[in-house]
């Protein structure tokens, strides 16, 4: 499938697996329930390993593991639902996790801008469609007054 | 006051840029309905019964002259020509079409203006005293700190999508004209034990179903730290803050599941990450003071005798000066009240007419400001007491000379039934039946100041429960009843109103707004006030008048 990533629409072969499903080799993601459970087993995982969170989860607690994903998938209820855009904030900024972070869900194309500003670098779109026309939200501002992930100093530095 | 530089100009432009491609996008089906709505909202716009409803922010509540001309101008052209102003000192259209709004917005962008963050579950308009820098007893100008605050909250990428909607609301004096207390968060500027001055930080108040007031959750944060603090409470609301009942998603109802002293916890430990980071450069707070340095006063403005003169001549005049007319830090200035609450037209409401008029006159009198207030009025802050009666002849000439500041007519409204969609009864026609049945000045000075606040339904947009007297409509079974409170305050007093009782049916509730009057004149002590009454003998001897009858 398609998704965005750094502000480009690429190919994407990440496998989601269910946590019924069987372990597969190469690029797969897992929920936080099934790392915990088979954290063994999947520490041996041959590929890459991404991880999945929704706003329920206890961020602090996967802190500890964070260097085994080069992938952490943040999952969007609803596209109102903003937990996860603190979670993303905490991961570059205070984890200073640098894997590609991912929105998935309800993910559209006028909350990319926040998502990105946030520290999310790679979106499944819900409406898939939209994509070619969702990469300009990546311009609908071109500075922020905020300290922000993208940048590190308040525009009050700047003036 | 702040001017724009280049990058809040473009900042707003590319705003309006952005909200026209959505608008484009929903009409042509692109968007649906629901991704729409908080969008929309995030730019000030409600879809109410009769038409959309446009509400446009006025930071910390300050204009300029030439914004005021642009919302005349404004609500002429896409509007009935005339607009409402909130109990949050922004001002609303009543009538634009959907289609419009993005024009009526670029049209403000041109003055520095905006719909940014007016609604939606995020954080909006940063409120203040409307008196703030120029009385006498202030520890220092908020308004500097607002418009930190208004930069620091626009277009936060983290808290755009909050349980609910976020206020905050600053002061620099004891007393409290902007209700901090029922603010998700209150800031007081104060001074510590050395003489210091900070923030005292109050959390977790709040309206509508479930009437809170606010709690210190810091009682001293230097002013440096301002912004890495309230970043730290607002990261701590959004990942702990309801998702699951929107009646349940203020601020005010996490921190009574958590307890303050958790979530105090919670923020501390936050703000110790961020507290760096955020830190306000001295450089940063002296290039945005330098908007609001004092103006040019003139020493000999004290000099002016007509003042005195006028009032003993016309006892009018003498009247509107006791009644709307406010001290000045700087003697020989006043401040001066007009009143939006003239008798037969719903509170706040003023018509573009007016607007020009007040410009023209913010102008000639008042170094080109105006401000509006908590109270639904504006006022114009800087006036030489020597102006005072050309003022008040030309405000007389406009109808906006009433003079009822903070008499029982100077009532807080909802739109009510009438125009807005989560209603359950009507509120603007009741203020109106009130005002009629008291349109005897003298009898309105005679009780002095009682506060009445009307809600047309449980969202409290009035802030009944905080009304000497509230009213609040409620639906049974499709008629329209009332529920009567005493007793509320949301001044540095502040307190939530008592239920009277049961609720009253419409055509009683000018009757026993009269009854309550009728006790409280009994049971007052000489030139005991409404609220002082209230609290000495409770609710009691009320209670027994108004069910006595029936």
């Amino acid at each position: 499938m398609q998704i965005i990533k750094d502000r480009e629409i690429v190919e994407d072969n990440w496998l989601h697996l269910d946590d019924e499903a069987e372990l597969v080799a190469g690029k797969i993601t897992v929920s936080l329930n099934r790392w915990q459970e088979q954290h063994e087993t999947l520490s041996k995982h041959e590929g890459d390993l991404g991880l999945r969170l929704t706003g329920e989860d206890p961020l602090e607690e996967i802190v500890p593991d964070l260097a085994s994903f080069s992938l952490i998938v943040l999952i969007f209820p609803a596209f109102t639902d903003g937990r996860c855009y603190s979670f993303a904030r905490l991961l570059r900024d205070r984890y200073h996790y640098t894997g590609e972070i991912r929105a998935q869900g309800d993910v559209l194309r006028d909350q990319l801008f926040y998502m990105s500003q946030s520290g999310i670098n790679s979106f499944e779109l819900a409406n898939p469609e939209q994509m070619e026309n969702a990469l300009t939200a990546f311009n609908d501002f071109s500075e922020s007054y905020q300290t922000t992930a993208l940048k590190p100093e308040p525009l009050y530095r700047r003036r | 006051m702040y001017q724009y530089d280049n990058y809040d100009q473009t900042m707003v432009e590319q705003r309006v840029a952005q909200y026209r491609d959505q608008t484009r996008r929903f009409l042509a089906g692109e968007l649906t309905e629901e991704q729409f709505r908080p969008l929309r909202l995030m730019n000030g716009l409600y879809v109410q019964i009769h038409a959309p409803m446009l509400r446009i922010a006025v930071p910390y509540g300050l204009m300029s002259s030439k914004q005021v001309r642009k919302i005349a101008e404004v609500s002429r052209k896409y509007d009935k020509g005339y607009v409402h102003f909130t109990t949050r000192t922004n001002f609303q259209l009543n009538w634009p079409t959907l289609e419009s709004v993005p024009d009526i917005l670029a049209e403000l962008a041109t003055v520095q203006m905006h719909g940014i963050q007016s609604s939606g579950n995020c954080i909006r308009n940063t409120t203040s005293d409307q008196l703030a820098g120029v009385s006498a007893d202030e520890i220092e100008d908020p308004r500097p700190w607002c418009e930190i605050i208004r930069q620091w909250s626009t277009f936060h990428p983290e808290f755009a999508y909050l349980p609910r909607k976020f206020k905050i609301a600053v002061i620099g004096t004891k007393e409290d004209r902007a209700a901090t207390q029922l603010h998700d968060i209150g800031l007081h500027l104060v001074k510590n034990h050395e003489g210091k001055t900070g923030f005292e930080v109050l959390v977790g108040g709040g309206l509508g179903r479930t009437p809170i007031l606010g709690q210190v959750i810091r009682p001293f944060l230097e002013k440096k730290d301002l912004l890495s603090y309230l970043e730290a409470i607002l990261r701590v609301y959004n990942r702990l803050g309801r998702r699951d009942n929107k009646y349940k998603a203020r601020i005010k109802i996490t921190v009574r599941e958590h307890g303050l002293s958790h979530i105090r916890e919670l923020v501390e430990a936050e703000w110790v990450h961020i507290r760096e980071q955020l830190l306000l450069d001295d450089k940063e707070i002296a290039r945005v003071k330098q908007y609001f340095t004092e103006p040019a006063y003139e020493a000999s403005a004290a000099d002016d005798v007509s003042f005195v003169q006028m009032q003993a001549e016309d006892a009018n005049f003498a009247r509107w000066v006791k009644q709307n007319v406010v001290d000045h830090k700087v003697a020989g200035y006043k401040i001066a009240y007009i009143s939006l609450k003239a008798p037969l037209v719903p509170p706040g409401d003023v018509t573009s007419d007016q607007l020009d008029v007040v410009a023209d006159l913010a102008d000639e009198f008042s170094m080109g400001e105006i401000r509006s207030s908590h109270n639904q009025n504006l006022l114009l802050s800087d006036v030489k007491q020597g102006d005072l009666y050309a003022l008040w002849l030309r405000l007389q000439a406009e109808g906006l000379a009433t003079a009822n500041i903070n008499t029982m007519a100077d009532m807080i409204c909802c739109p009510g039934l009438d125009f807005c969609g989560l209603a359950n009864a009507t509120s603007i026609p009741l203020a109106k039946e009130i005002n009629e049945r008291f349109d005897d000045l003298d009898y309105l000075y005679d009780l002095g100041d009682i506060k009445i606040k009307i809600s047309g339904c449980m969202n409290g947009c009035a802030h009944q429960s905080v009304g000497h007297i509230g009213i609040l409509g409620v639906d049974k079974k499709g008629e329209e009843w009332y529920q009567f409170t005493l007793g509320g305050s949301s001044e540095a007093d502040a307190s939530l109103g008592e239920r009277l009782g049961r609720a009253i049916p419409k055509d009683q509730v000018v009757d026993t707004v009269v009854t309550l009057l009728d006790a409280y004149k009994e049971l007052r002590h000489e030139d005991e006030l409404f609220l002082a009454t209230v609290r000495r003998v409770g609710i009691d001897p009320f209670k027994e008048r108004v069910y006595a009858d029936n």
